[in-house]
């Protein structure tokens, strides 16, 4: 594989394939976890891991480098599967996912994952850690960004606007959130549980730089972080329009996807569908 | 006895100053009480470490854990009900179970607040910080041990909860005694009944120890600090010189401090017990001195509690 500076689009658009089967591969072995979550944020999470952010197991005791918290941390397989890619565990222990004694948690837990810099899971709370983290960097005169994954679902929580308004308040351009707009969350499609639209003006009123992009796109997700990176004086956040499911078929769009693992069948479907061995 | 009186409060914003002096890692935010829980003297001293989250305590906790992430020391305050009550998933969820470097320094805890009335009391908060597994839970008597805890917490791994009154209170510690956390403190040596008390309440067990000496009684005076890890030899050690034993807090009686060490005593020691607490009830307005009488908080219900106790030694 090329190095981050050289990696293409299709490699990118390889290593994405690659998290989506690991995520159906070890859901079925765990038998249980939310497929639909992490096969829409699979082409974001390839970018920021693969080519975006400047990080590495080796720098985990540095504060020197880009930073990733995971709010909608029920995306968890997809954020393992690129921490075992890049190095952090064997991707072997990608199979353990939720199994006792597991350094793999339902959820990222910072205390038992190499690579994980903050527990989340409870929704709504990852934000304002970024926040926090951001600060801290600029204390430390560090210019480096802190990356945000956000469900759209937790956009319900409070707590999101509470923390929208303090980047904003604080300037701090060194946030970029990405919203996984996938539309679906457990009861429904996320405008008839709780309306968020018109999402990108709400952002924009907090005091937000607010960009757009389909996030199942990878030239589009690479320009747009790319423009988001570039952005002074205050914080960006991306609303990424994405699929939820997004490459196996009968889980696309499909809210029953949203916390259930597939069966023998649908493992093997999926899996042929990925491009993947069963 | 008299004492001097003075707020902890005042303590906080000393310490605080002072380990920003010491410490360049260490940043204090709070929410919009700066100059009532008097981290307002940080935020003069080091205006660029001190960060106003506004009225939003679930953001402040969260943007805590983020800054202790990122490797500083971080003192979250505001008071202690809507640190422990309104941000409690934040506290579980960013800062307890990743065991972060932040530490929640609360003030205007129990029902000392006053007139602001019961929803600005808490009697609830012990229980719910200690519950929290990597948490430590300090509950300074005066203003000298709340400068010490302060200085303890900070180097401390982990997450701690410091809780404060809101008004001046007794110094019955001075500067110069040893505080350890996790290490309580005897206050006086007695062999009949043992005092155990928490925050303000230990100057109550001071004053029952007073009046029970004039009895002939000699009472032993535990200033239990440290809520969690508590000290179990400690109190077994004051079960078995004196044979019986007293709680006093102001916190609720359910899942208090007295809750815990009778917990404790019933594993290592049990001895006959009483508790001085809230009688699970909310609170109400009114000055201070008048809420403690009302809810039952003061010197003569410890005395109370030390005769009964005491009679069912028999």
């Amino acid at each position: 594989m090329n190095s981050p500076d050289q990696i293409s689009v299709s490699e990118l658009e390889a290593k994405a394939l690659a998290l989506r089967r690991h995520v159906i591969r070890m859901i079925y072995a765990a038998g249980s976890g939310h497929p639909g979550g992490s096969l829409s944020c699979a082409d974001v999470i390839a970018a920021l891991f693969f080519k975006v952010m400047d990080h590495s197991p080796e720098r985990m005791g540095s504060q020197d480098r880009d930073h990733f918290i995971l709010s909608k941390g029920h995306a968890a397989p997809v954020y393992y599967a690129a921490l075992a890619e890049c190095g952090y565990f064997p991707t072997e222990e990608l199979l353990t996912l939720r199994k006792l004694h597991s350094r793999l948690q339902g959820h990222p837990s910072r205390v038992k994952t190499p690579g994980v810099e903050m527990s989340t899971g409870s929704l709504g709370q990852g934000l304002s850690v970024a926040n926090g983290l951001a600060l801290a960097l600029r204390l430390l005169g560090l210019d480096r960004k802190v990356y945000c994954l956000c469900g759209d679902g937790e956009m319900a929580e409070g707590q999101v606007w509470e923390a929208a308004m303090f980047a904003a308040h604080y300037h701090l351009d060194n946030v970029i959130a990405i919203v996984d707009r996938n539309g679906l969350q457990i009861d429904g499609r996320t405008e008839e549980v709780m309306s968020l639209e018109p999402l990108g003006d709400k952002w924009r009123a907090f005091g937000w730089h607010v960009l757009f992009m389909d996030g199942n796109d990878m030239w589009q997700v690479l320009d747009t972080l790319a423009e988001a990176k570039g952005h002074k004086g205050s914080p960006t956040v991306i609303i990424a329009r994405t699929v939820k499911g997004k490459g196996v078929s009968f889980m696309e769009n499909n809210v029953g996807f949203h916390g259930k693992a597939p069966n023998a069948k649908e493992y093997e479907q999926a899996m042929r569908e990925l491009g993947g061995e069963v | 006895m008299s004492w001097p009186m003075e707020a902890q409060r005042k303590s906080y914003g000393r310490a605080l100053v002072d380990l920003g002096r010491a410490r360049g890692d260490v940043v204090v935010l709070d929410a919009d009480l700066s100059s009532s829980t008097r981290t307002v003297e940080f935020k003069g001293a080091f205006p660029g470490r001190f960060f106003n989250c506004g009225i939003a305590e679930q953001n402040m906790m969260g943007t805590a854990a983020g800054l202790a992430v990122g490797g500083m020391t971080v003192f979250a305050s505001t008071f202690a009900v809507f640190a422990t009550g309104r941000a409690y998933d934040q506290v579980r969820q960013s800062i307890a179970y990743p065991d972060l470097n932040v530490k929640i320094v609360a003030s205007h805890a129990g029902i000392t607040v006053g007139g602001d009335g019961a929803s600005h009391q808490t009697m609830e908060d012990i229980a719910l910080m200690n519950a929290l597994p990597n948490m430590t839970v300090v509950v300074p008597a005066d203003g000298p041990e709340t400068y010490k805890a302060v200085l303890a917490v900070a180097e401390r791994h982990g997450p701690a909860y410091v809780r404060m009154g809101r008004g001046d209170v007794p110094v019955v510690t001075s500067k110069e005694e040893r505080f350890e956390i996790g290490r309580a403190h005897i206050l006086r040596e007695g062999a009949d009944v043992a005092l155990v008390g928490t925050g303000q309440m230990v100057a109550a067990c001071l004053l029952a120890a007073e009046a029970l000496k004039a009895r002939g009684v000699s009472a032993k005076v535990i200033d239990l600090h440290t809520i969690k890890p508590l000290d179990v030899e400690a109190l077994e050690k004051a079960a078995r010189g004196c044979g019986a034993v007293v709680t006093a807090e102001e916190h609720n009686i359910v899942s208090g401090v007295g809750t815990l060490v009778a917990a404790a005593l019933a594993e290592r020691y049990p001895v006959p017990m009483e508790r001085v607490a809230m009688q699970d009830v909310f609170g109400q307005s009114g000055e201070s001195e008048e809420l403690m009488r009302e809810y039952g908080l003061t010197d003569r219900e410890v005395l109370a509690a030390a005769i009964k106790a005491m009679e069912r030694k028999k």
